[in-house]
């Protein structure tokens, strides 16, 4: 494991921190004697603290002058007591932006959060002597424990920390109002830079990339190369007109919109909104009658019906009915190739040749001859794939008639009929309360799944191979 | 003229004749080729011919004159392509949503809070029985929740910090997680409570560098991992083995989803680089990509339909790629958001993009329109990641303030 903590010494341009220019900007802003925040003087103990201003008065402006509305102004207010462009002079501690006459100070420019180097350990050291120099004791529980830290740590330039901290504790020649607004702001920026306890700093962005952005890419041949031949492939590629495509994107919204629980609420009720897991039970993958929304998404496309596994099942009663069952076996068990493990996939192939594919098969299928020599010729090396160009084209075949004869069909017509519309729930404020308390909980998806493999296992046996014979000979009877 | 300007007129005219000369025979394409100034032909190669023209054409092809062309090919190969894809570009998104109608008001509530992580949730994904989540997080923890009752079901500790990403299998038995330790590790879950799931556990992927997001494929049993090292990779769960692999991003990948088109074939990723790129599952090819953003791609998300796709980056903006028309086709950007967007998803129905930013909020926008119709406040840190449920009931996020709040 890499130690990325001391990755950030020096002058390194950290743009992951680049929404601080944009901060700074709007603070200058802030500060500006005419359009700015009006502050005030406000007397702290004996002293008094000049251009002081009030959290309201920050809302207001940010609300004015970004043109957002009042919660919006708030969380960006709160953006810039966190990174410590301003910070609270009562509560110090926590770094929000309270919207009452809670009273709030800028930050020295000097103290400002700078993009380009961390807060070092040596002068939060220096800072926390200081204070104790200043007076014994002050220190917080959590600081005293920082302290001792970097006592052990750095022993070895403990006399230089402790001769800085001296003089600079000395050379306080302010006047007793600056040095109090002076330890204010000294104080601020480090409780933006090392947090308290329960707390966490807005300077903290997480792990370093590892792109190293200081260094310049290595422009060689090769990139150029690269880029050219990708570039003259992505030049030849088709595209569709703007019109076309966006206007599909908008027909897909159009038809989904009722499907949508937060544009139109779902019947019977979201469980969420009422704790009533109904809506969940209706549309369980196992239920023997579904909802007329369930039946409608399935007339909406082929991959809708395949994708819900009720419609899926109601499709393979029709596929029954009309004997042609092969083809979307042939498909399940192509996809099952592909995503199968790569152990067991000449195993597979092995059996879905005998199957769907050699001459006289059982459930053989009809493809046209040159698909058909290709699939034969790739089995004898069979890998993920090898299956890819019959299944497109069975995947179309059922996509392009049988799919729209389905729609078409008594087996369809009659789900729609017996489809269940549930009467949306209207639960009284007890009611609901009475629900948030019963909260039950669901069966776990390891049994479902272990249920549905034993279904599988036991159509799989139950459909076993077809008898021919049989077969062609109902076929002859029905014409 | 002055003569002696009349002179160099005469010199330069020589020199342009002579050389013009020398750059036909030399350059003849029937000859030669012009890149590697080498002679293809072996029948002008007589010994004296080759030891005078190769000369002469080393003179002419020096490296940094060769890479120079090149970068002059390849930016004017971009124009054309930029060109290419504003030829068919015939409307904009907004004027085709003029005929839609607008939204209304949006009323979106906490409903639960899943407290018990004790550090930063870096990652999360629902199952697809809609109501349980995995979610990991920085201290290495990484908790299986049932979101609707908020009961914890199984807990599993990872030996690395920063799990940067997890998943939960298609079938509901198993998750896979990964950070640091630059390994996609799958425990498969059990229903007794007290079974330890670290011995069970299945090392799957190796990179160089941390993982930075995985997804599960239409089974358990293939896993599509991105990393830090700028690969991305197509492993089989079983045997550990590398299926294929992906190559192109020139620095950190940083996200990834999958094609929901009934294909199943394709997947975008984004990285470091600010591109994001469009990869053929079968041969590892990237198909297309798109440079537009102005800083790292932090999230990508597919349309519902599949033909499109949103991308959340540090620029603090989001946007929106039709895969068909091969171009962007909107940015949902306002000045007042000034952080990096962390994490975005789709609604339902495609018009809804919900979108986590760095600043503790989550807007939402209309993606037709290009406007903001709501913005979420709750979190006390930044949005690390959201995810909307597999039925669209509601959506996830996961925060560095240590908690997961789900909405509706």
């Amino acid at each position: 494991m890499t130690i990325r903590s001391d990755r950030d010494h020096g002058q390194r341009y950290r743009p992951r921190m680049s929404c601080l220019k944009k901060l700074e900007a709007t603070v200058v802003q802030m500060q500006d004697p005419s359009t700015g925040v009006k502050g005030t003087d406000q007397k702290l103990n004996i002293t008094t603290i000049p251009h002081v201003i009030t959290g309201q008065d920050i809302v207001a402006w940010i609300t004015k002058n970004v043109n957002i509305d009042n919660d919006e102004a708030q969380a960006f207010g709160t953006m810039l007591v966190a990174f410590g462009y301003i910070y609270p002079l009562q509560d110090h501690k926590k770094l929000v932006l309270r919207p009452d006459g809670s009273l709030y100070r800028f930050q020295t420019p000097y103290f400002w959060p700078v993009q380009k180097w961390k807060a070092e350990d040596t002068d939060y050291a220096i800072y926390l002597a200081k204070r104790n120099i200043r007076k014994k004791g002050v220190l917080h529980a959590y600081e005293q424990e920082e302290y001792n830290k970097l006592h052990k740590w750095m022993n070895h330039k403990w006399d230089f920390i402790v001769m800085q901290a001296k003089e600079q504790y000395q050379f306080q020649s302010l006047s007793k109002a600056d040095r109090v607004v002076f330890d204010c702001q000294e104080r601020a920026y480090w409780i933006v830079h090392r947090p308290p306890p329960q707390t966490h700093s807005a300077m903290d962005y997480g792990l370093d990339r590892h792109i190293d952005r200081n260094a310049e890419e290595k422009k060689t041949y090769d990139y150029y190369r690269r880029i050219i031949i990708y570039t003259q492939q992505a030049v030849m590629r088709s595209r569709v007109k703007s019109s076309v495509s966006l206007g599909a994107l908008a027909k897909y919204i159009t038809t989904f919109k009722n499907h949508d629980p937060f544009l139109v609420p779902c019947l019977p009720s979201n469980p969420w909104h009422t704790d009533d897991n109904s809506y969940w039970e209706l549309n369980a993958p196992d239920v023997e009658i579904p909802t007329k929304m369930s039946v409608e998404r399935w007339s909406f496309s082929f991959y809708e019906l395949l994708n819900d596994p009720r419609g899926r099942a109601d499709f393979k009663i029709f596929l029954k009915k009309e004997f042609s069952g092969e083809n979307l076996a042939f498909w399940e068990a192509a996809e099952e190739l592909k995503w199968g493990t790569a152990a067991s996939m000449s195993e597979k192939a092995e059996q879905i040749f005998k199957t769907f594919l050699a001459p006289g098969a059982p459930r053989w299928i009809n493809i046209d001859g040159r698909t058909m020599g290709l699939t034969v010729k790739g089995l004898e090396h069979p890998h993920r794939y090898v299956l890819d160009a019959a299944q497109t084209h069975i995947f179309m075949l059922m996509k392009k008639d049988t799919f729209y004869r389905y729609l078409k069909s008594p087996v369809y017509k009659e789900i729609q009929k017996k489809a269940i519309s549930p009467a949306p729930h209207n639960f009284s404020e007890a009611q609901l309360q009475q629900n948030m308390r019963n909260r039950r909980p669901s069966i776990n998806p390891i049994i479902t799944w272990q249920k549905e493999q034993e279904e599988k296992a036991k159509a799989a046996a139950a459909a076993g191979p077809v008898d021919i014979k049989k077969l062609m000979a109902s076929k002859l009877d029905r014409k | 003229m002055e003569p002696q300007l009349q002179g160099q007129v005469i010199r330069q005219l020589f020199f342009l004749i002579g050389a013009t000369s020398v750059n036909s025979i030399l350059l003849r394409k029937d000859l030669c080729s012009c890149r590697k100034g080498m002679l293809s032909s072996p029948h002008q190669n007589t010994p004296r011919h080759r030891e005078i023209l190769c000369f002469l054409v080393e003179m002419a092809a020096q490296p940094s004159d060769t890479l120079a062309t090149l970068k002059t090919e390849s930016e004017t190969l971009k124009t054309k392509l930029e060109e290419e894809r504003a030829k068919l570009h015939d409307v904009e998104l907004h004027q085709v949503a003029e005929k839609i109608e607008a939204l209304g008001q949006f009323v979106m509530k906490t409903r639960r809070a899943l407290k018990g992580h004790g550090n930063k949730v870096l990652c999360l994904d629902w199952c697809k029985d809609k109501r349980r989540i995995v979610s990991s997080s920085q201290d290495g923890k990484v908790i299986v929740w049932d979101a609707f009752t908020t009961n914890k079901e199984h807990a599993v500790t990872m030996p690395c910090t920063w799990v940067m990403a997890c998943a939960y299998a298609p079938s509901g038995c198993a998750v896979a997680c990964g950070g640091l330790d630059n390994k996609c590790s799958v425990y498969p879950l059990s229903l007794d409570k007290n079974e330890n799931l670290a011995a069970k556990k299945k090392s799957v992927a190796m990179h160089t560098n941390y993982l930075s997001a995985c997804c599960f494929t239409n089974s358990d049993m293939q896993i599509l991992t991105s990393s830090g090292d700028g690969t991305c990779a197509l492993w089989d769960v079983e045997s550990g083995q590398m299926l294929q692999s992906f190559h192109g991003h020139a620095a950190d990948v940083l996200c990834l989803d999958l094609a929901p088109s009934e294909t199943g074939n394709t997947f975008v990723s984004g990285g470091c680089d600010k591109k994001s790129c469009v990869w053929d599952m079968r041969t590892g090819q990237c198909v297309q990509s798109f440079e537009t953003h102005e800083s790292d791609i932090n999230s990508v998300r597919y349309y519902p339909s599949g033909d499109a796709f949103a991308s959340g980056s540090d620029d603090a903006t989001c946007r929106l790629y039709d895969l068909r028309a091969d171009r962007e086709v909107a940015i949902y950007s306002k000045e007042s958001i000034i952080f990096g967007a962390s994490s975005v998803d789709f609604s339902l129905s495609g018009r809804l993009l919900f979108g986590g930013y760095n600043d503790y909020t989550i807007n939402v926008w209309d993606v037709l329109k290009g406007t903001r119709v709501s913005i979420l406040f709750g979190h006390e840190n930044r949005v690390s990641t959201l995810r909307v449920s597999p039925d669209g009931t509601a959506f996830c996020s996961g925060s560095w303030d240590h908690t997961l709040r789900i909405w509706a």
